[in-house]
């Protein structure tokens, strides 16, 4: 009865859990970066930013480490920051 | 000229020793002379996994300290003609050996063999360092699991720094039944997450407890599966076009019902 409740069920399965987990902890293998310091990083590239343009902050900011090939096609990490700004330029408070 | 292979995975457990003697045993079986060296110094386990362990005299240290020359340290397979082994020694650690005393060694057996293998013991300290410090080529040992992926990468990575380039990926155990289900990351997986060239697929089996348990390398075995994945890796290992072979073999009705459904 195995395939009958692979065929109904919504689950993700195992194998793909597997897999998502694997991708993501090798991000951070490979950059030998950690989730704490990414967070600390996001905060010091957050204050920088601040400093001139006013962050949206409640649109929520996306700040991690991905991955991309370069011109040799071979896979490198990359910083990937998407930060939702309000206004180009700071009020003056 | 031979050429030297360094087996590694970074993890224990995943079938290092019995790829190495696998492998050594199918090259012979080639008609290749081959030595099999088991650099895992300390905790030997190529002699057991080949039935030779009754036969040791010298080892690994003996040759490098000048205790014996190399050839009488070196075991003849009986089974095997071309085959050779060179054991580890049991009761020293893995400091007893440099990188250059491997270099050194993997030089001199280079000369004699069409292909040197060294089983490179689990982790990556010192004795990973001293058996790769030799080698041409890498082959990468893994199974289809997470923490076993993920030390194989960390593995490519150094063997990358160390100037072994391009090394070739062994997937080892993949049971394609839990795969069909979704329930193990499939070659493609594992290809996509390491990024390197596949050099074969071995299947999970219990021929190969079986001919550990009598320390008989199973490629020698026609009937066995694992085996026949054994003898394609060595096939292209020698320079053959040899197609990954088809995993997908069910027995019995409940297999030929489900396929049914699974169909329509």
């Amino acid at each position: 009865m195995d395939f009958l409740k692979n065929i109904f069920s919504k689950k993700p399965q195992s194998g793909s859990v597997a897999k998502d987990r694997l991708k993501l902890v090798l991000i951070h293998d490979r950059a030998n970066c950690s989730t704490d310091l990414l967070e600390m990083m996001k905060n010091d590239i957050m204050q920088v930013i601040a400093k001139y343009m006013d962050i949206d902050e409640a649109a929520g900011m996306d700040i991690n480490i991905s991955q991309t090939t370069d011109d040799n096609n071979k896979t490198v990490p990359v910083l990937y920051a998407n930060i939702p700004i309000k206004n180009m330029r700071k009020k003056k408070k | 000229m031979g050429e030297v292979y360094v087996i590694t995975s970074g993890k224990g457990g995943v079938g290092k020793t019995t790829t190495t003697a696998n492998l050594g045993a199918g090259l012979a079986l080639m008609e290749k002379t081959v030595v099999l060296v088991d650099a895992d110094i300390g905790l030997r386990n190529l002699d057991v996994v080949m039935g030779l362990e009754n036969r040791i005299v010298f080892d690994l240290i003996d040759v490098i300290e000048g205790n014996c020359r190399l050839k009488q340290a070196l075991i003849k397979d009986k089974r095997y003609p071309t085959l050779h082994l060179l054991p580890a020694a049991q009761t020293k650690d893995k400091d007893a050996v440099s990188p250059e005393q491997m270099k050194k060694l993997c030089d001199q057996l280079r000369e004699e063999f069409d292909y040197v293998i060294l089983d490179c013991p689990a982790g990556i300290e010192q004795g990973f360092k001293n058996a790769i410090a030799g080698a041409d080529k890498a082959i990468v040992v893994t199974t289809p699991e997470v923490s076993a992926v993920r030390d194989a990468d960390r593995i490519i990575g150094l063997l990358e720094a160390a100037e072994v380039h391009s090394p070739l990926l062994i997937l080892n155990r993949l049971r394609i039944n839990m795969v069909k289900r979704g329930d193990m990351m499939a070659l493609e997986d594992v290809t996509e997450i390491l990024a390197i060239d596949v050099l074969g697929v071995v299947p999970d089996d219990e021929s190969i407890v079986i001919a550990t348990n009598k320390g008989e390398p199973c490629v020698a075995d026609k009937d066995s599966f694992a085996g026949q994945a054994f003898r394609d890796i060595c096939r292209r290992m020698n320079g053959e076009t040899v197609p990954l072979m088809n995993l997908d073999i069910d027995k019995g009705i409940m297999a030929k019902i489900r396929k049914f459904f699974v169909r329509s």
